[in-house]
């Protein structure tokens, strides 16, 4: 069902656990659905994001998108971050099945909160970033059956 | 290191029992022959189904011919179901059934609302027991069947089906129960509990898939689902299944002369499994009713956790288990089951049913609960949820 790469990300992930006094914090999904993620992002005064945490409840794709777009943000600024697309990150992963998809939607999504509040607590205006949807399952879910 | 597998699906299907193997295998490649054939090389086979249908007749209390062969569980629902709303059709429309029915049943009955029945569907409680007097409120004048599991497949709870046998005697209700996972498992008597139709499927209860049965009781007027030839009493058409009856009928045998002894077996170490898993693993529930279920059933919801990653973890621990989570199931809604005994969402994604089997050991179990106690702690240690629980619980500390 998933890839090598998910079950590693799976099995062994990257980054996991929280910021004590982050600089953004982004919480996305719905346990409704069975998918919450959150991240912590510690961002120096060159707005390069230093560190990054995370933590998921949900599925093995959950989990694995979570892991692998915390690496994908590491150590960029903050304008590289939001270029990780949803995209991006299924294809690090060498793909999802189609039904978890909506997973690495959240972990785009989760990365733009926790930039958002990063920019809300900082009175920064960040290029190209929009105040994220707390909830992003609800458009997927139509398509995602 | 090699990995022991240790099945704990056994509600999914189970290992071919040896001996109802061995006593399918001649009828693959010697006597092969088509029992409808007249010589005697075949015809032998026509008796040799005949015997099977006296060993499923024999464990129901029910006469021979009263037994039907279909291919599983789901065509005998949908016979069931189909076949008595287009016979008692004329007289009524309106149907009965539950919220927790396997899909074979709920299914079927979207398709009969798209025909033009009524469908009710009964709460349960929240150990998923049917409420009887919504069901005897349920009831009227054009009700033409009513249809309750015996036992659910997620929470193992068993339904008061003799209590509702006798109500649907004393209305005059056809009464049909899918006792797929109960069939060979619990004692029925179809007599004593007023059942009229009951579908079961041979891959339950140690024999092979592909073959199950419709019990209709001798003049329940429901008429044919596969039109063709003579077989079934022409109920049925198609050329026996013969391997598969064989081996049904030989997997009927074996599970009414084990019953008794299997099931205390099996009680004793799912009633350990539970009490480990309750006592060791904090925030956890017991899902089903405590007494009133089948032996070798047990279902717990892990809050704060997911049951795919829980169900990936034991995977790669060697354990084969199951979950009522969406994302094992396809769709962003958890078990109708589990919604139906009333979990929250959060709490029916972290579900985890582990059915136990015939070669179940006591060290087995031993160590999936040790296996599930380090799984467990990880995700919830990986869980914002489990993460905001902790830290809400120590303001409330605080603030005390």
């Amino acid at each position: 069902m998933y890839s090598e790469k998910v079950m590693d990300h799976f099995q062994n992930p990257r980054n996991v656990g929280e910021i004590n006094g982050a600089s953004g914090v982004g919480t996305v999904g719905n346990a409704k659905c069975g998918d919450i993620m959150r991240i912590y992002l510690d961002i120096d005064e060159n707005q390069v994001i230093r560190d990054v945490k995370f933590k998921t409840f949900g599925c093995g794709a959950a989990v694995a998108t979570s892991s692998m777009a915390t690496e994908m943000v590491k150590g960029k600024s903050v304008k590289e971050a939001l270029s990780v697309t949803n995209k991006a990150v299924m294809e690090a992963l060498d793909g999802l099945p189609p039904v978890k998809v909506h997973c690495s939607l959240l972990a785009e999504e989760a990365i733009h909160a926790a930039l958002w509040d990063y920019a809300e607590k900082n009175q920064l205006k960040i290029e190209g970033l929009e105040k994220p949807k707390s909830d992003i399952s609800e458009s997927e879910e139509e398509e995602d059956y | 290191m090699e990995q022991q597998l240790i099945y704990l699906d056994n509600a999914a299907t189970t290992k071919v029992n040896p001996k109802v193997l061995e006593a399918m295998l001649p009828y693959f490649s010697e006597k092969f022959g088509n029992p409808s054939a007249v010589y005697g090389f075949a015809s032998a086979n026509k008796q040799a189904i005949t015997e099977a249908r006296e060993h499923i007749a024999e464990v129901l209390g029910a006469k021979t011919e009263e037994i039907y062969f279909t291919a599983g569980g789901s065509e005998s629902d949908n016979w069931a179901l189909k076949a008595a709303a287009e016979a008692y059709g004329s007289k009524g429309k309106h149907i009965i059934t539950t919220k927790i029915e396997h899909h074979a049943i709920l299914h079927t009955c979207e398709y009969l609302e798209s025909r033009g029945f009524e469908i009710t569907y009964l709460d349960v409680d929240e150990s998923g027991v049917v409420d009887m007097e919504q069901l005897k409120e349920a009831i009227r004048p054009d009700t033409i069947l009513i249809s309750v599991m015996f036992a659910n497949n997620e929470i193992g709870t068993i339904e008061p089906i003799a209590e509702i046998g006798k109500l649907t005697k004393e209305e005059g209700i056809l009464f049909h129960t899918d006792a797929v996972q109960a069939f060979g498992h619990v004692p029925i008597k179809v007599d004593e509990m007023g059942i009229d139709m009951l579908s079961a499927s041979g891959h339950k209860l140690n024999g092979p898939k592909g073959i199950g049965f419709l019990y209709i009781r001798k003049g329940v007027k429901i008429r044919s689902f596969v039109h063709g030839g003579a077989q079934e009493r022409k109920r049925r058409a198609g050329t026996e299944n013969v391997p598969g009856i064989i081996g049904i009928g030989a997997a009927a045998k074996l599970c009414a002369e084990t019953m008794e002894e299997r099931s205390a077996r099996e009680k004793k170490l799912r009633d350990h499994l539970i009490d480990r898993v309750m006592k060791e693993i904090p925030y956890t529930r017991l899902n089903g009713h405590r007494v009133s279920r089948l032996p070798n059933n047990a279902n717990f919801s892990f809050q704060f956790v997911e049951g795919e990653s829980l169900l990936i973890m034991l995977d790669m621990a060697g354990i084969c288990a199951s979950s009522g989570s969406a994302c094992t199931s396809g769709s962003l809604d958890p078990s109708h089951v589990l919604l139906a005994i009333g979990l929250p969402h959060e709490i029916a994604h972290g579900s985890l049913r582990l059915t136990l089997g015939e070669d179940t050991t006591l060290e087995q179990i031993d160590y999936v609960v040790d296996k599930l106690k380090e799984i467990v702690e990880k995700l919830r240690s990986m869980s914002p949820l489990y993460e905001d629980f902790i830290n809400k619980g120590s303001e409330v500390a605080q603030a005390d």
